[in-house]
């Protein structure tokens, strides 16, 4: 179900009130940490990523009569964003070498020299991955959706979703693996050496 | 079965690549495989966890100023309209 038509839906609601007004936008300020997030992951480049989530953003405040209070609106707003990102995305035939461009500058914006080099190559990675197989791996696998809600999210099916999803993670880690990614100067197997390690690091750190 | 142990006839002698191999230290392929599967698994994990990680900077970022901006604005507009 998409927000514009449930937007035309239910005849039978009452008045929307002030108050509802206020429950919504509290609820969806706390989610726009995530639809940032998200949004970076589906266009690579910051600026462009905060102009499609400020969109959906909108959008779900625009479609607030259609949200009913209560149910999943992290799941909600990320569909918007979503459908909004694909129907932006036109240009289809350029897309593979946007992706390639956005990861360049994202790399090229992360500059804290702390930051471990193994994130950048997990970025390049995840922009070599196929759009769709990329998405599911990244609602499934950092932003805490079930599988279920991933495919409502996606608008396809669980099973679907589950297969996309298994092959991001079996791609993604070939490509870090023997470092086709494409990065000068480190040799194959290095990236996933360096996750590894940092993952080490970080699990005894928590 | 028994067409085979009639051919090999009964009692016969073990050949002799079959008794070189029962002297052979081989390796469980069992536990090849299993340490394999950890490997693999752990390898997954790391990715897994990196992959949140990467997505938490984001989410841990300071939200700009503008995405609030933008809503107050929508939601005084909205007031204004009744």
């Amino acid at each position: 179900m998409d927000a514009a038509s449930a937007a035309t839906g239910s005849p039978v609601r009452p008045p929307r009130t002030a108050a509802d007004d206020n429950a919504f936008k509290s609820e969806l300020v706390q989610l726009i940490p995530h639809l940032r997030a998200f949004a970076r992951t589906l266009c690579g480049d910051p600026t462009a990523a905060d102009d499609l989530a400020q969109d959906a953003m909108m959008k779900a405040w625009d479609a607030r009569a259609s949200f009913q209070m209560g149910t999943n609106m992290k799941a909600w707003t990320f569909m918007i964003l979503r459908n909004q990102f694909y129907s932006e995305k036109r240009r289809s035939w350029r897309q593979t070498q946007l992706d390639q461009e956005a990861a360049e500058r994202t790399l090229v914006a992360v500059d804290d020299p702390e930051a471990p080099v193994a994130l950048d190559e997990m970025r390049q990675g995840l922009a070599m991955l196929p759009a769709e197989q990329r998405e599911a791996l990244i609602l499934v696998g950092a932003g805490g959706f079930a599988y279920e809600e991933a495919a409502e999210i996606c608008n396809c099916a669980v099973g679907t979703v589950k297969s996309r999803v298994s092959r991001a993670r079996r791609a993604l880690h070939a490509i870090l693996e023997d470092g086709s990614y494409d990065r000068d100067g480190l040799s194959a197997g290095d990236a996933m050496r360096s996750i590894l390690a940092d993952a080490e690091r970080l699990s005894t750190v928590r | 079965m028994s067409d085979e142990n009639a051919k090999r006839g009964r009692g016969s002698r073990k050949q002799p690549a079959d008794s070189m191999n029962q002297n052979m230290p081989s390796p469980d392929p069992r536990k090849a495989s299993s340490a394999a599967l950890d490997e693999a698994r752990l390898r997954q994990q790391a990715i897994g966890v990196r992959l949140r990680q990467m997505f938490d900077e984001v989410v841990n970022e300071d939200v700009p100023d503008e995405f609030l901006e933008i809503l107050k604005r929508a939601d005084s507009r909205n007031a204004e309209n009744g």
